[in-house]
């Protein structure tokens, strides 16, 4: 990249100013620590200069923005043609106080929506099943059949939001639900724009709201992405997601290498399902996490889409451009909140949101101030979308695209990232594929191995966390933290068992035996959970069936 | 062979963001404790069960999803009714301040929240279990 | 002991405590043993072992829940490798078997291999006997099989189940020949997966080795995941049984096992003598010296402790 000469020059000055200024400096004072480590622990150097980049070749490895391999962004313009979008995760208690808040956010100036749903709807179960007890609308909100959802879009007109779910081994019911309240409001599926999460795999590895076996699960998901393509083009048929193998206690390397490892587990089912690569690859989408270390963080978005681009092409031979992009949501890391000192975490947030903007992210989620302790009030999820705004308006680095590239430091440290991911890719590959990797455990494994290391240099202090190992202070309890009514559980109770006398019940037994057929069968089963839903059969009673048929995940654990 | 303290470690409910869990598990494992994991989605009689059989002297349980209210005391009053209420009951997770003295009144014996180390709950086992 | 009667009489908290007093070596565990050995020998003991991945834990659960159904009672101990370096361990076998943490009839201990080799195997050996008392049909030990300790303990068992997968990476042979010496039955597990059936004719090309055998043992496939061929085991198991009894084999390997604790035991009790006797006055100390010096040799030594426990 650079002129081999005034390279050559250079490395001479730069040996000249180590042995002359350099030592000079450290002689009269050490540097404060002996080594210096990004937030995943990797050594930073001193200093990145040209010779840092000298096997780098601009056009092929950083290129241009909206051109292959799209390190610098997807999109020629970037934020100068459109910011990213501000979706806050939200979801509480009943569909109503979701509705509620949902229309507060948007209100407030967030530009899409984002469902939070609770424990038992994200594991199957209606608000009634035993295991459902005190779970009911507390991480989320409680969805058990079409009717919780139609209150859930109250007043919101489905062609004229996106929607992103948070939902995995339901996904399917779900979307079908969404399709259905937008039939009600007369909204025609290709009008539908959104994303549902749909990623078995790393609820496997790291989050654990899985439902069925990996086969049953694959098949559902490639089931999903056939559907959409013909009857909900605009929908994003899974969101890959290395979020939460982050927030698991990964290193960012593996959040890359894990995460495009599951992606191509998904891509190759899809194929062996036999569909071709550039009917559903443009519809994928990935989902990152905004952590602490802000250069490392913006290397780590440089590299997944590089990396990700050259896959799609060299591996899997896809011919369209979309199929290559890597677009990704991003959260800021729920984990780095204290508890400690809460009002600090705004300032992360803060950073966090300039890494995922200075990495291109297409729209972004900032956690709020209480969340190492509890769900947002209205106050504090204002203060986290106001930063994304301040960030968007003021901060100028929206001006330009890509703004860092270039930097000796980050284009060295995007292609150290990309071949540390690599390699991940690479073993995985030998283990044959992600799927067996989890069974094997190793993906789990290291992800726990990084996590202990981190938290040992925290205990030993080599890691610093203000408010928590250092720079303490007697704090009382804090107050005004959202609290979900705990009746909820009862409210959502009573309304089933209403829905249940309602409903043409012969026609649920109808629709659930045909879907049962379906799940038995080797038929798409999108149409007959549609149909399932739309006789307002519940999400418990669907999911039952294809427990039936499908089984349980079986969990194994490595530690 | 010198009496080792034995710890249960459960996830109660259906919460599965185990990081916490499995990193108290390693932490007592290299404390020299005994550590069972039940792994995810325990139900209260589950985690009462193991205790039992396995006899061990701490039943340690994360729970992030708020519904340790309802959870840990189902915990407790099983482990009374089957006449094990000597094992000490210790908890971790999002579990706010306001709840935290309901639930040491109930009979957990101390609620670790975010920003405990490992250290200062294998040092609360330690000095808290017979050996 | 009031615990014991409690034991015996199918309270679980009486028997998890007995089995704590004897993986503890506690003072009270020869008394516990002393008590309930009349009532033992009802229990079938099945050892199973193999290496890591084999998916035992999983298997064992499949296998339990069919033994269930046959309303028999089980007792399962799930053995561990403890930290050479801590001394603690993380025993997980339980995850796998979730289900039948809540069936009063099965009663599942996690046992840590703790560092002991001898003691191990006692530990195990007395819980099995407790868990007999107790009640069960049936006690399997599910083991790690690729350490002599872990060896001893499933020689402990009336049926040895060694259970291989494919494609682990390790040869058939490089598995130490003892262990595959001792088993009663093969399963390749994960049967599902690539080189599954060379797995088997590795094994049966192992066996055809050994021209001594009077019963040439069957080697099954099943996958234990999805539940298949779990009954093809129960067939095996007690055809094996079967042909335990009616061989006169049950018998043997019986009384070769009461022959070997016994023994053991004595061992154990000596070496405790000795060691008592010479460690707080610092005569072993003094012996040692005088042996690091050459100033004598282990033979005179050995004489002379003997000698001295004699009187």
């Amino acid at each position: 990249m650079f002129d081999q000469e005034k390279l050559s020059e250079f490395k001479t000055a730069r040996k000249e100013w180590e042995s002359k200024e350099l030592q000079k400096s450290l002689s009269r004072s050490a540097e404060r620590k002996e080594t210096f480590k990004t937030g995943s622990g990797d050594v930073v150097g001193r200093l990145y200069t040209p010779e840092e980049l000298e096997a780098l070749d601009y056009m092929s490895e950083i290129g241009l923005p909206g051109q292959y391999p799209y390190t610098r962004g997807y999109q020629p313009t970037m934020y100068r043609g459109r910011l990213w979008t501000m979706r806050m995760y939200a979801g509480f208690s009943t569909a109503e106080e979701s509705n509620k808040r949902y229309k507060y956010l948007v209100d407030q100036g967030s530009t899409g929506l984002s469902v939070a749903f609770d424990l038992p709807t994200q594991i199957g179960y209606d608000s009634d099943h035993s295991l459902a007890e005190g779970e009911v609308g507390k991480v989320g909100v409680a969805i058990d059949s079409l009717e919780d959802m139609e209150t859930l879009f109250d007043g919101i007109q489905l062609d004229k939001v996106s929607t992103s779910m948070t939902i995995n081994a339901p996904a399917s019911v779900l979307l079908a639900m969404y399709i259905a309240v937008a039939e009600k409001q007369g909204v025609a599926p290709d009008k539908l724009r959104g994303t549902i999460q749909n990623d078995i795999l790393k609820e496997y590895i790291a989050r654990g709201t899985y439902i069925f076996p990996t086969e049953e699960s694959m098949r559902l998901i490639t089931n999903i992405f056939e559907y959409c393509s013909e009857n909900v083009p605009q929908w994003n048929t899974i969101s890959i997601s290395g979020y939460h193998i982050r927030e698991a206690g990964s290193t960012a390397a593996q959040e890359i290498g894990f995460t495009l490892a599951d992606g191509i587990a998904y891509v190759d089912a899809a194929i062996k399902a036999g569909l071709d690569v550039d009917s559903f690859a443009p519809r994928l989408s990935f989902f990152f996490n905004a952590h602490n270390d802000l250069l490392e963080e913006v290397a780590k978005y440089r590299a997944a889409r590089r990396l990700w681009a050259k896959i799609m092409k060299e591996r899997f031979g896809a011919k369209k451009p979309q199929s290559m992009m890597l677009k990704f949501h991003t959260q800021t890391g729920g984990s780095t909140l204290t508890a400690q000192q809460p009002d600090n975490n705004i300032v992360r947030v803060a950073i966090q949101t300039l890494a995922a903007v200075l990495g291109g992210t297409q729209s972004l989620h900032t956690n709020s101030k209480d969340e190492a302790m509890a769900l947002p009030t209205e106050d504090s999820v204002r203060i986290a979308l106001r930063t994304q705004q301040i960030v968007a308006h003021e901060s100028g680095v929206t001006n330009t695209v890509d703004p860092l590239a270039g930097s000796y430091y980050i284009e060295a440290k995007t292609k150290e990232l990309e071949d540390k991911a690599m390699e991940y890719i690479k073993k995985i590959d030998e283990i044959g594929g992600a799927p067996k990797a989890i069974d094997a455990g190793y993906i789990q494994q290291e992800i726990t191995d990084a996590a202990y290391k981190y938290q040992m240099d925290i205990e030993k202090e080599e890691v610093i966390v203000v408010g928590m190992n250092r720079y303490r202070i007697e704090e009382k309890a804090p107050q005004g933290l959202l609290k979900v009514d705990p009746a909820v559980g009862e409210m959502q109770k009573k309304k089933l068992v209403t829905l249940k006398e309602k409903r043409q019940n012969r026609i649920v037994e109808e629709r659930l035996n045909a879907l049962k057929k379906a799940c038995e069968g080797t038929e798409n089963v999108m149409p007959y959970i549609l149909e399932a839903v739309k006789a307002y059969a519940t999400l418990g009673e669907i999911c039952g069936v294809m427990r039936e048929v499908f089984g349980e995940y079986e969990q194994s654990v490595m530690l | 062979m010198s009496k080792l303290i034995r710890v249960l470690v459960a996830k109660p409910g259906l919460d599965g963001h185990d990081r916490g869990a499995k990193m108290i598990a390693r932490a007592l494992r290299d404390a020299g404790m005994e550590v069972i994991y039940t792994g995810l989605r325990q139900t209260p009689e589950q985690i009462v069960a193991a205790a039992i059989q396995e006899d061990v002297d701490v039943i340690g349980m994360s729970i992030l999803s708020g519904a340790h209210n309802h959870l840990f005391p189902k915990v407790i009053n099983l482990l009374k009714e089957q006449n094990a209420e000597d094992i000490m009951v210790i908890a971790g997770g999002v579990i706010p301040e306001d709840d935290v003295s309901f639930l040491k009144e109930m009979g957990v014996a101390a609620i670790f929240t975010p920003g405990s180390t490992t250290t200062e709950i294998v040092q609360f086992i330690k000095e808290h279990v017979e050996q | 002991m009031n615990l014991i009667q409690k034991m015996l009489s199918g309270d679980k908290r009486a028997c998890a405590r007995l089995i704590s007093l004897v993986e503890d070596d506690a003072k009270e565990a020869e008394q516990v043993i002393k008590t309930i050995y009349p009532y033992t020998g009802k229990a079938h003991i099945i050892g199973i072992t193999g290496p890591p991945g084999a998916g035992k834990s999983t298997l064992t659960d499949k296998f339990v829940k069919l033994l269930r159904s046959n309303g028999h009672k089980i007792g399962i101990i799930a053995v561990d490798p403890t930290s050479p370096y801590s001394g603690g361990a993380i025993l997980g076998d339980r995850i796998r078997m979730n289900d039948l943490a809540l069936d009063p009839q099965v009663f599942i201990r996690s046992m840590g291999t703790r560092g002991h080799l001898g003691g191990l195997a006692k530990a195990t050996r007395d819980t099995v006997k407790i868990l007999d008392a107790y009640g069960c049909d049936f006690v399997i030990i599910e083991t790690v099989g690729v350490g002599q300790s872990e060896v001893d303990i499933v020689k402990a068992a009336d049926t040895v189940v060694m259970v291989m997968v494919p494609g682990l990476g390790d040869d058939i042979q490089s598995i130490k020949a003892g262990i595959m010496e001792i088993g009663d039955i093969f399963v390749v597990n994960k049967s599902d997966l690539m080189g599954a059936q060379r797995t088997a004719t590795e094994i049966n090309m192992m066996l055809d080795l050994n021209q001594n055998m009077e019963r040439r043992p069957p080697v099954i496939m099943v996958t234990a995941n999805q539940n298949k061929n779990i009954d093809k085991l129960l067939d095996e198991v007690n055809a094996h049984q079967t042909y335990m009894e009616t061989s006169g084999e049950f018998e043997k390997r019986r009384k070769s096992n009461i022959r070997r604790e016994l023994l053991e035991l004595v061992e154990e009790s000596l070496k405790r003598l000795v060691i008592r006797a010479t460690t707080e006055n610092g005569e072993l100390d003094s012996i040692a010296e005088l042996l690091y010096n050459k100033n004598t040799d282990p033979i005179t030594e050995r004489d002379g402790l003997l000698e001295k426990i004699n009187q």
